[in-house]
């Protein structure tokens, strides 16, 4: 696996002194190659891992792949979004969402005191976690891991409507849809769309500022493992703590750095299906 | 079928149905009034399922477990601990403890079943669960654990109860032990329902498993009480010796058991207070809108009064005893609904700092869960009525259970044990000394 125009051994050590050996591992663990992510609330970069890497002679193992293959992920760059909601009109209109419920949601943060903004959108989802607590939680495994592609489904006809899945979730990312008769959530319009041959997602490419990027982790051209594998700007994920490995990421994503390694690619609009 | 119906009489203590026509006019309205109740919920819960529960419950995506859930995990407590304390006695032989298993072993198979009603009503697609619960078992879920234990549990109860009422003595005995086994790992597990879920802070941790086991214990002595003295004021012929020295160990027992509780509670306040997943839950019991809930009912009702008054009947102020755990039947339940509610309360994206989930969220029942609720109920103080008349107060009309080497004291109705070489009259005097 080829990493885009980094170059590690010329890395600076950012101080390893202040990143504890089992935050390290728990970085490590979250299922990525490499990333600055949040892990536990410390941010991890890139640069701290690859320096232990090498202080102690490679004795830290790098997860050279990831486990699903197309590994789908979506990275949001938050800055980007400005609450037009056409992803959430997007996201009803394909997957059949009735009015009473959502897959996706936008959240507000309001800050003040601030001088360049005072509120930031942050959209929400299903995480499709690595380590899904709704399906440990499910009984009759009506919930599942998608085993190539790591997409979180539901098989309706064996939801019993406990709920339990609804309460495990730590995204409230599910649910329970009445004319399913079983929980819905979001299944990253595997159904609908990526099934039948589309590349994007409703909410993606509905997205007018590129604010949602779908995509392929595990291929090295494309968007989401461009922005995700890049060191200049953070990269976090929503509720790090409950371990749960969730394959949303969030970054800013209004930094030249975004638009340098994106290249060719427009800042403001990616088009993120000619990655 | 005459001569088998009078057969299972003198065997059973089965006093059919004409115990019940013979019953007072005060009686038959109560069982009457419970009747309809369960009547009313059945007839309201099918109703919502017709319309949809979306409509009619008040549960929402957020708080997607409300009532139902708190309902049935009172009457699945209140059954593993009737299960607990009964198995004092007939399972691991405290003698004090033996007049009381057949009531509690009934009660117990009884809530169990009315919580099975109300779960009925809960879960969506109730007939999927027979299928799937069966193919597509997933080993990792409690909830999938929950259902296959309890089952079992329910199993095991039915058929000691049979032992139970045919004397067989040891087979009672051993499916008992199978249906304590069952019903702890049954329980815990159902802490552990909640207790496994990650990003539930109030609920997460090993906490809830531990505190079930012991508040169910609390809640089947106090049920037992509950209905032993109820039992006593419907038939005051069911109290004899036995069962007043068996009343006043449980009582023992049971005081034992909420100091054990309050002190659950008073550690569960105080590390809450200094957790940041948990504070904002833990100051809406103190202050906020679950005070009354948490003050009121749960500390006074639920505790502190009962402890008083349990402590002043000193185990032989019956109807002091009834009152006690009357009020501490009420409190119980709002110990459970303040575990199943607020833990749903403070939003997954409330750290998050969002102004949409700024708040904590509310919850209020509907008039149909309550129903529902109360069908459960009604079956439960159906079943408890009928079963005092139609199985003549629970007593045994024959044989007693003497375990091995013991016999009936004549004196005052216990079971006493003779040493090697005692008489009767040595073994009574010897009893008698110590109690
Ligand atoms: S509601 Fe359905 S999908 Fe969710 S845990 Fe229950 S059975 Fe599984
Ligand atoms: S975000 Fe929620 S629904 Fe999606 S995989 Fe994770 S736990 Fe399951
Ligand atoms: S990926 Fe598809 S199902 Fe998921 S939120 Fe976007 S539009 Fe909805």
């Amino acid at each position: 696996m080829k990493f885009p125009k980094i170059n590690f051994d010329n890395l600076k050590n950012e101080g390893t002194e202040s990143v504890t050996a089992q935050e390290r591992r728990k970085f490590l663990k979250l299922g990525l190659a490499v990333a600055g992510v949040y892990a536990g609330g410390k941010i991890l970069s890139l640069t701290s891992i690859v320096g232990t890497a090498h202080a102690s002679g490679g004795g830290v193992d790098l997860v050279k792949r990831y486990p699903y293959n197309p590994h789908y992920s979506m990275v949001i760059r938050q800055s980007l979004c400005i609450d037009c909601e056409k992803c959430v009109d997007a996201c009803k209109s394909t997957n059949h969402v009735p009015d009473d419920g959502y897959r996706t949601r936008i959240l507000t943060k309001k800050y003040s005191g601030t001088l360049d903004k005072q509120v930031e959108f942050i959209p929400v989802l299903c995480n499709h976690c690595n380590n899904a607590p709704c399906v440990r939680a499910c009984p009759t495994r009506a919930t599942y891991k998608d085993p190539v592609t790591g997409i979180v489904r539901m098989e309706s006809k064996k939801c019993i409507g406990c709920k339990t899945c609804m309460l495990a979730c730590p995204y409230d990312a599910r649910y329970f849809s009445v004319e399913r008769r079983a929980v819905d959530k979001c299944d990253f319009c595997w159904e609908e769309r990526l099934s039948k041959g589309e590349t994007q997602t409703g909410c993606s490419s509905a997205c007018p500022t590129g604010a949602r990027t779908f995509g392929n982790l595990t291929d090295p051209d494309n968007i989401v493992y461009k922005l995700v594998h890049q060191l200049e700007e953070q990269v976090w994920v929503l509720r790090p703590a409950d371990d749960t490995k969730p394959n949303i990421f969030y970054m800013k994503g209004n930094m030249r750095s975004v638009d340098n390694i994106l290249n060719e690619q427009k800042f403001k609009f990616s088009a993120p299906q000619k990655s | 079928m005459a001569g088998r119906m009078v057969d299972i009489s003198k065997r059973w203590g089965f006093h059919g149905v004409e115990a019940l026509k013979n019953a007072s006019p005060g009686y038959k309205m109560l069982m009457g009034l419970f009747a309809l109740l369960a009547l009313a919920g059945v007839a309201v819960g099918f109703q919502g399922m017709f319309v949809g529960y979306h409509h009619v419950y008040g549960v929402t995506r957020q708080i997607s477990w409300g009532l139902l859930i708190s309902t049935y995990i009172f009457c699945v407590v209140t059954s593993t601990g009737l299960c607990i304390i009964s198995s004092i006695g007939h399972v691991f032989g405290g003698e004090a403890f033996m007049p009381i298993a057949k009531r509690a072993v009934f009660m117990s198979i009884m809530f169990m079943f009315g919580g099975f009603c109300i779960i009925f009503f809960d879960i969506e697609n109730p007939f999927r669960m027979a299928i799937w619960n069966v193919f597509s078992p997933n080993f990792v879920s409690n909830m999938w654990w929950m259902g296959t234990l309890y089952g079992m549990y329910l199993v095991f109860m039915i058929i000691e109860y049979f032992f139970l009422l045919e004397q067989n003595h040891s087979l009672s005995r051993l499916m008992g032990f199978f249906g304590l086994v069952v019903g702890i790992a049954a329980h815990s597990n159902l802490g552990a329902v909640f207790g496994m879920l990650h990003g539930r802070p109030f609920w997460y941790g090993p906490y809830l498993p531990i505190y079930f086991i012991f508040s169910a214990a609390m809640s089947g002595g106090c049920a037992i009480l509950f209905f032993t003295t109820l039992g006593w004021r419907i038939n005051p012929e069911i109290m004899n010796q036995r069962m007043e020295r068996a009343v006043k160990a449980v009582t023992q027992v049971t005081i034992f058991l909420i100091s054990v509780i309050i002190f659950f509670t008073i550690w569960k306040i105080i590390t809450g207070m200094v957790s940041e997943g948990k504070q904002l839950v833990i100051m809406s019991f103190l202050t906020g809108d679950y005070s009354i809930n948490f003050w009121v009912f749960e500390v006074f009702l639920g505790m502190f009064l009962p402890l008083y008054l349990l402590i002043r009947s000193r185990g032989n102020n019956f109807n002091l005893i009834l009152t006690a755990t009357g009020l501490m039947m009420i409190g119980i339940f709002f110990m459970r609904y303040d575990i199943v509610i607020p833990g749903q309360m403070e939003s997954v994206y409330h750290s998050l700092g969002v102004v949409e989930e700024a708040n904590l969220l509310t919850y209020t029942p509907s008039f149909h869960e309550i129903m529902v609720s109360l069908f459960g109920i009604g079956v439960i103080g159906l079943a408890y009525f009928a079963g005092e008349k139609m199985l003549n107060g629970h007593q045994l009309e024959k044989h007693e259970i003497v375990p091995e080497g013991g016999y009936i004291c004549p004196g005052c109705g216990a079971i006493h044990f003779m040493e090697e070489g005692e008489t009767e009259e040595d073994a009574m005097k010897r009893h008698h000394r110590i109690w």
